[in-house]
């Protein structure tokens, strides 16, 4: 390809820039963000929500504590208390950490590869709607007065219509249908993305890591979602149809849904973990100005998390009496798990070891990550083991265990994510005073929540009761877990305020703040709509790095003169006009017809034609405009 | 449905797979998950309904009740509904070699043979129905109405996109450049065709 003059490189920006701003005019304001399909904006409203929801479940969670504080607490009556523990432990799986995380696969994948956009940009928007109703729906019960109260596993029979009547558990059910819809066509997008979108030269192993994750994380959701839907769709049917799936008087099996439930349930636990592998796997070496070390390794590693997580449910049924030589393959196959989720903190150890440590914020977080995230995953390890298991079956140490890995694993490690990317997409870099605040406050509440919470559990407290007599030992950690829950509330207090005061300090944060590694940092803060005026062409892992430094004998990293690696790259730079997908009003409207058609389920099968009127025009729409201009 | 490639369609995707069509593999892939669930509930209950209606002949507290599956009947309209992939693959051949003509009529059939092969199934649950088997009379009514019921819908669903696809060619948007529609719905009605292949095979013709 013929090397573009400095003059004709121009012209291609320009023209870029001029598409850019006619595709940016089509709607204004609020139509702009209700018609887009661009995945950074759509990435910003998916974090933006999932934080809203965050704080829902937050709120959830100290009532819970306040209630829990003393022996014999009056904060609460049994029913608003399972109402509130099933909507905290639903919220925040499915409304605050998968979210979450998908915000940061809209946000960095497409960047990270050197892609203008995702494969199916309509398709995402449509994503982004579906959760956001999914989630609104679910908590709707509340207003209903009658919000879902059996647990966020939901056991068989406790669900069916003789335990728990009324709509509470049909709001579960079809709320978490909704969700799944939102969560499978995510993705199937970010497969095809990161199959098919890659820069020339991003070949699959010099994909940073966090797209890898993505990748592996994906492939869970499409294979497990139909599971937990075949298994949602049984209990609809036996609820509103009164067919027999979990009815034990005409011979069906409750355990049908546990098996059913863990099938999904325990990949969907490495839905939650894997994409904080990926952030704490992209901020180690940033600031540790040294690549990942072992790359292939935690590669393969989360590979092999991803088929092995299929091979695992059992160890939540150990009770069930599934018998002696299923309780031990499921009690090995678990310990086999922790294997490679070892070689990946291994590797992330011997990241840090002997780099010229950044101790910026993101980093606090990642350690954090790492430490919280060790005792997580030892405990879980004493959970593979029967005997042990058969004692601590649903105790406060199992509470303490999965908020360990959720929390103190997936939690930081988004944490560490959002002070980290945080001033890509704002242009504006977090407060490093307050973030220290942030991260103390939040480290110290946490352990103090859930250390004392391990005790409890081996005490003998029981998960899930809504309060306990005194003189049985459990007081004085019931009252730390309290104390150190309000810490982690004051900690993301300290997040608001310093979102608020990066908002007010109107330095820029540039383009690169961090010297990072990755493509999204060779473009400015916030990316352009179109992202890469040129597609850059990758010629190794953490590209952008060796494009800033090379090597001198000892190894060490000698920064290139300024601009002369950049230089090169847009040799091969393309010289046509971007073509941007247009906006799209029709994904919100697709998705609208699913909340209506779940309504319709519980009060009205008019509402239920109404809503997949709504929904075929939605899809008819879509499938007729054209995707751009 | 109609998604073009983003950005650019000069740009090569990277494995030279078209976005959608790995779209639709990956899709069908999860559907595998779908239908293998519903599968396995299906034969995880066989043969534990308490009471009748059953699916073959069975004796129940000394009283002999006559099976419900009419073999014969549910195996021609496994026939049609095998026939139907047969014309889907004409379909695609003749929009690829530009045959408007060919694949109107092709899609057609296909189309019709799907809607027949519904008005059995249409058909057979009335008559099941007739004969006391419904969502709740037992665990076999339950898990057969539920898996039968589902695949159905699919086949709707693949009728659906089939008349979408004629009305789109009468109205002249449906060239050989666009062949991948056809050939996208083709994979679709080809997976739900051979889901009928296992369903049937499991669910009708072994009986243990």
């Amino acid at each position: 390809m013929a090397r573009l003059t400095m003059g004709q490189r121009a012209v291609t920006m320009v023209e870029a820039l001029r598409m850019a701003r006619e595709e940016g005019a089509t709607y204004r304001g609020i139509w702009s963000w209700i018609t887009t399909v661009d995945h950074k904006r759509i990435g910003v409203m998916y974090g933006v929500t999932a934080f809203a929801f965050f704080l829902v479940g937050g709120i959830e969670a100290l009532l819970l504590r306040l209630q829990l504080a003393t022996p014999n607490g009056g904060v609460l009556d049994a029913d608003t208390y399972n109402q509130l523990f099933t909507m905290h432990g639903t919220t925040m799986v499915f409304l605050v950490v998968m979210p979450l995380s998908a915000a940061f696969f809209n946000l960095l994948v497409p960047l990270m590869i050197g892609a203008r956009d995702v494969a199916f940009p309509r398709l995402n928007a449509f994503s982004y709607w579906v959760f956001l109703f999914g989630g609104l729906f679910m908590n709707a019960s509340f207003i209903a007065g009658e919000a879902p109260n059996a647990g966020w596993f939901g056991y068989a029979n406790l669900t069916s219509t003789t335990f728990s009547p009324g709509h509470a558990i049909d709001f579960w059910a079809l709320g978490l249908q909704i969700l799944g819809i939102a969560s499978m066509a995510s993705g199937f997008n970010f497969l095809v993305t990161i199959f098919n979108m890659r820069a020339p030269g991003m070949s699959l192993f010099r994909m940073p890591l966090f797209v890898w994750m993505t990748m592996v994380t994906s492939f869970l959701i499409i294979f497990a979602f139909p599971v937990i839907t075949v298994g949602l769709f049984e209990l609809l049917f036996d609820r509103l149809f009164e067919a027999n799936f979990f009815n034990p008087a005409e011979g069906g099996s409750p355990l049908l849904w546990q098996h059913m439930f863990w099938l999904f349930g325990h990949p969907e636990v490495y839905i939650l973990i894997l994409p904080a592998m990926g952030i704490v796997s992209e901020v180690l070496p940033t600031f540790s100005r040294k690549p990942l070390f072992g790359y292939p390794f935690v590669v393969f590693s989360g590979i092999a998390i991803g088929f092995m997580s299929w091979g695992v449910w059992a160890h939540h049924m150990y009770t069930t009496g599934l018998g002696t030589v299923a309780n031990s393959a499921f009690g090995i196959s678990t310990l086999l798990i922790a294997v490679p989720t070892g070689i990946k903190i291994f590797n992330w150890m011997a990241t840090l070891w002997g780099g010229s440590i950044n101790i910026k914020t993101p980093l606090l977080f990642a350690v954090g990550f790492i430490a919280m995230f060790v005792v997580g995953g030892l405990t879980g390890v004493t959970h593979s083991i029967v005997p042990s298991d058969y004692q601590q079956q649903d105790t406060y140490y199992v509470v303490a265990h999965f908020h360990q890995v959720l929390f103190g694993g997936s939690m930081f490690a988004l944490f560490a994510g959002i002070y980290y990317w945080y001033p890509k997409f704002t242009g504006r870099l977090l407060n490093e005073g307050w973030g220290q605040v942030n991260f103390w406050l939040m480290f110290i509440g946490f352990n103090l929540t859930f250390q004392p919470m391990m005790i409890s559990g081996l005490l003998g407290m029981p998960r899930r009761i809504y309060t306990y007599p005194d003189g049985m030992g459990w007081d004085v950690w019931n009252l730390t877990s309290t104390v150190g829950a309000f810490l982690i509330a004051a900690s993301v207090l300290a997040f608001i305020v310093n979102v608020i005061v990066s908002m007010r300090d109107k330095r820029p944060a540039g383009a690169d703040p961090w010297d990072g590694r990755t493509l999204e940092w060779t473009i400015p803060s916030p990316p352009p709509p179109y992202n890469f005026a040129e597609i850059p062409t990758v010629r190794a892992r953490d590209d952008f790095w060796h494009r800033k430094y090379r090597e001198d004998e000892s190894g060490r990293a000698i920064p290139v003169v300024a601009g002369a690696a950049v230089e090169e790259e847009h040799a091969a730079g393309e010289h046509h006009a971007i073509h941007m997908p247009s906006p799209s009003f029709f994904p919100l409207i697709a998705a609208l017809g699913l909340p209506m058609v779940a309504l319709g389920l519980m009060y009205d099968y008019a509402l239920v034609a109404a809503g997949a009127a709504v929904l075929v025009v939605g899809v008819y729409g879509w499938a007729l405009e054209p995707a751009s201009e | 449905m109609q998604h073009a490639p983003t950005a650019d369609a000069a740009l090569e995707t990277s494995t030279g797979l078209d976005n959608r069509k790995l779209l639709m593999w990956l899709f069908l892939a999860s559907e595998c998950l779908f239908f293998g669930s519903l599968i396995a509930a299906y034969l995880l209950y066989r043969n534990q309904s308490i009471g009748a209606p059953c699916p073959s002949d069975c004796v129940i507290d000394g009283v002999t009740h006559e099976g419900l599956f009419d073999i014969p009947f549910t195996s021609v309209s496994a026939f049609v509904l095998l026939m139907s992939s047969v014309s889907m693959v004409l379909a695609l051949a003749a929009i690829q070699r530009a045959d408007q003509r060919g694949m109107r009529v092709w899609l057609a059939t296909t189309a019709l043979l799907g809607m027949l092969f519904i008005s059995g199934q249409a058909f057979e649950f009335t008559e099941f129905h007739r004969e006391g088997l419904s969502l709740s009379s037992n665990l076999f009514g339950t898990t057969f109405f539920v898996l039968t019921g589902f695949h159905g819908a699919h086949v709707t669903v693949g009728v659906l996109i089939l008349l979408s696809l004629l009305v789109m060619a009468f109205r002249g948007r449906l060239n050989q450049a666009q062949s991948l529609h056809v050939e996208l719905a083709g994979l679709y009605w080809h997976f739900v065709d051979v889901v009928w292949i296992v369903i049937f095979t499991l669910v009708y013709l072994i009986q243990p």
